[in-house]
């Protein structure tokens, strides 16, 4: 390594705790690829095959049994099942009647009383557990799952979590941070129940949070994080105030987060994890879709269009400054505080730009085919996905590694209505997963599905 | 623990406990994700569920929240309902102190037990301050990168005071780990949020000597880089005035041939219209393959270099260049207005 001449004072040269770990996974990962590299093509190509059936059996055993070990994930059941069922959605399968039936009613045992989910039956509701399980029951889909979803007993919910500080509680008397941010309003938008009172505050609280660094920390003057950042960001742009966010700097950390083993970190100076494939991939191509939105920085971002399917943002909403039910009630995107760029704000709203732009590819500003490569080659194994070599596999990692692998093959869309390029997807083309709204982490044709159920206002 | 689990008397044949029924979980008939719960674990959170069904806030449903959070410290419920019991009981909370401690080694990165701790010191007041700080720092011993330690840590000087001592034990982590990007962010965090302090533009100085001296140390470093351009967030006018900056960004460019950092950050000083001087403009053009073209913006050739040099992030410094135009126009825009 240069910069370590020792010189005749200096005690002699020993690694630090963070290069000690960095070096030793590097090794790791670089034997992993050099044995890569050194077989014949045609086990290359079964090497960067996504192993479906392991992992549609591994989750399906998931769904249907857990061992004692995972007591300790007692209070986080709905977070298993949307892990394993947005698994199972991304790689374009469903479950069978019976199994849909029994998640349907399951999940609606963790409902309270009044309004939100808990992680099990007769626990207090929490709001990473009622993003779960709303995101479950979408994902799963149809009259019976979305049917059971009460609305009004969620929106109160949500307003009983608004903490003064324009954040939210993640429970009664629970604590305050991004991540509760981030479920409460992606909740509240693919629900079609976000407001002003719910909104407010929430954008400042947000921009308290963005550090020196670039990125988003959980509270106010920690650490510039991954999971955060990306809660941060896409809660920021539901709201339709991104444009807050010094998003140059947001950009700048987002890419030196992607390490030379090709996934992503969670902070500066650790190391690459698989679940950041998507709380930093993710958040890449939200950067991306922004940027693609804004043009050339010569049209303001009426952010929420670019991430949805162009099926429910026709010309006429957009001409008629309405937009379909996310958007609808937040304010303005002209009275973002600040950065005047000198563009013409006035007549925003009538410019269909996201429709223009619809079939022009354009490169994602990280290295999607590197991610691709960390994803298939460290994080798969046989059945699931694991953080890192060494790590063992779970239904998080599984989640979050597919839903990153996801992301970065659509790197190249500037929206999911036009299927990749071949390019785009790393190993045989059948590894290509289902297309997400990155906002929400669903899958899109379920997403929509949900948006046009829950298109009527509360 | 593990030798108590084979001295631990069921539920049901403890003495105190007769009275009481407990409830099964209610999952339904074919619940997915079920868990296979132990024996114990299944008794223990039944008698839970009684108690907290009576909300009964008694001695005896506080002992029964400590066993139900050792064997599942992530229940939110069962920590909220302790929490209440505490305060009916009018607790003495420096035991509680000591349950948490327990439970931290074996659970450092579980938000309730964090968040509890937080509640607890809260109540106790400022004179909870010494102890909460010297608990983060065992916890650093271990992991000096524990997030929800330096959430706490932070959350304690801000509401119960102790910064004395903060800058230096920042310097203390940083001589035994110049990478460690939380206690880079500490600093920034003290010398933004210190009472005493005076606020970034009185320690600014001082802090870009510090900055640009760990640089020096190891320019591969990015958390002194980061932490350099920290310290202009707010003031790019400054930023283009230090000399301090450009200097450093020359001395790693000319060292070490290849620094993405000092390229970086040379960038974004031109951007915000930094004019560079020759050397400056002879050491970024000696990084070019002479097959390529120099461009007579230094921006421009400053973004080839990178295409090149991290090529990780091509893309970006191509949208970099790209952007240039509109981003040196706000640069400069901003150097104007101040």
């Amino acid at each position: 390594m240069i910069g370590m001449e020792p010189s005749s004072s200096s005690p002699e040269w020993k690694p630090t705790v963070s290069q000690e770990e960095q070096w030793i996974l590097e090794r790791q990962v670089f034997h992993i690829y050099q044995l890569f590299c050194n077989i014949p093509p045609k086990s290359q190509a079964v090497m960067l095959e996504l192993q479906r059936d392991n992992h549609i059996e591994y989750l399906m055993k998931g769904l249907r049994h857990l061992g004692p070990s995972f007591s300790v994930l007692d209070a986080n059941r709905p977070w298993i099942c949307y892990w394993i069922l947005h698994s199972i959605a991304l790689l374009g399968e469903s479950v069978d009647d019976a199994l849909e039936h029994n998640a349907i009613h399951f999940i609606s045992r963790c409902q309270d009383q009044h309004g939100g989910y808990g992680g099990g039956p007769g626990q207090m509701p929490h709001l990473a557990t009622t993003y779960a399980a709303v995101n479950s029951l979408i994902t799963l889909g149809g009259h019976r799952s979305l049917g059971s979803i009460n609305r009004v007993k969620i929106y109160s919910f949500l307003r009983r979590m608004k903490h003064t500080s324009g954040g939210f509680s993640m429970h009664d008397g629970g604590e305050v941070d991004v991540r509760a941010c981030y479920t409460a309003i992606s909740v509240a938008c693919a629900l079609n129940i976000l407001d002003e009172d719910l909104v407010q505050g929430v954008g400042d609280y947000i921009l308290s949070c963005q550090t020196y660094e670039g990125g988003i920390a959980g509270e106010p003057g920690s650490e510039a994080h991954g999971g955060y950042t990306f809660c941060g960001l896409a809660t920021m742009i539901l709201v339709n105030e991104v444009n807050r966010l010094d998003l140059a700097s947001l950009t700048d950390w987002l890419v030196f987060r992607q390490g030379v083993e090709g996934g992503f970190q969670g902070r500066t100076n650790k190391l690459v994890d698989g679940c950041y494939s998507f709380w930093q991939g993710g958040a890449a191509v939200l950067i991306q879709r922004l940027h693609a939105a804004a043009g050339e920085g010569h049209s303001s971002v009426r952010s929420n269009e670019s991430f949805t399917s162009s099926e429910f943002s026709d010309d006429e909403e957009l001409l008629e400054g309405t937009s379909s039910g996310m958007a609808e009630i937040s304010p303005d995107v002209e009275e973002d505080a600040g950065r005047d760029s000198g563009i013409d704000h006035a007549n925003s709203s009538s410019i269909p730009f996201n429709l223009t732009q619809r079939h022009i590819e354009a490169e994602p500003i990280f290295q999607s085919h590197a991610l691709q490569q960390y994803i298939l080659l460290c994080s798969q194994v046989e059945g699931g996905f694991r953080d890192k070599p060494g790590k063992n596999r779970d239904h998080y990692h599984t989640c979050y590694c597919l839903s990153g692998l996801a992301a970065a093959q659509y790197s190249w869309s500037k929206d999911a209505d036009s299927p990749p390029l071949p390019r785009s997807v790393l190993g045989p083309y059948s590894n290509l997963l289902e297309p997400i709204n990155p906002l929400c982490n669903i899958v899109l044709k379920q997403y929509n599905e949900a948006r046009q159920f829950f298109s009527k206002p509360l | 623990m593990d030798s108590d689990e084979d001295d631990r008397i069921p539920l049901s044949q403890r003495p105190e406990w007769s009275d009481v029924t407990p409830v099964p979980q209610d999952d339904g008939p074919n619940p997915v994700v079920p868990i296979s719960y132990s024996k114990e674990f299944a008794e223990t959170m039944g008698y839970v569920r009684a108690v907290y069904l009576a909300d009964e806030r008694s001695h005896r449903a506080l002992q029964l929240t400590a066993e139900a959070i050792h064997f599942n410290a992530g229940n939110y419920t069962v920590w909220q309902f302790r929490r209440l019991i505490l305060e009916a009981l009018n607790a003495d909370l420096h035991d509680e102190l000591e349950f948490v401690e327990h439970l931290a080694s074996k659970n450092s990165k579980n938000y309730q037990l964090w968040h509890h701790r937080r509640w607890v010191a809260e109540k106790l007041g400022t004179e909870a301050a010494g102890r909460e700080l010297e608990f983060t720092k065992k916890i650093f011993v271990n992991d000096a990168k524990n997030y929800h330690a330096w959430s706490h840590r932070q959350w304690v000087l801000q509401t119960l005071g102790g910064w004395e001592d903060e800058l230096a034990y920042c310097d203390e982590l940083l001589e035994d780990d110049i990478f460690n990007n939380s206690a880079w962010n500490q600093r920034y965090f003290v010398i933004t949020r210190h009472p005493g302090l005076g606020g970034i533009e009185a320690t600014r100085d001082s802090e870009v000597s510090y900055a640009v001296k760990a640089i020096l140390t190891k320019p591969e470093n990015e958390s002194s880089w980061r932490y350099l351009r920290g310290l202009y967030k707010n003031s790019m006018p400054s930023f283009v005035m230090d000399r301090r900056v450009s200097t450093v960004c020359l001395t790693v460019l000319t060292t070490k041939a290849n620094c993405v950092f000092a390229l970086s950050l040379l960038l974004d000083l031109l951007s915000n219209g930094f004019e560079p001087n020759q050397e400056l403009k002879n050491a970024v053009e000696a990084l070019l393959p002479e097959s390529r073209d120099q461009d007579s913006d230094m921006a421009v050739t400053i973004c080839s270099v990178l295409e090149i040099v991290d090529p990780m992030r091509v893309n970006y410094w191509r949208w970099r260049k790209k952007s240039l135009h509109s981003e040196v126009e706000e640069g400069v825009r901003n150097l104007r207005v101040h």
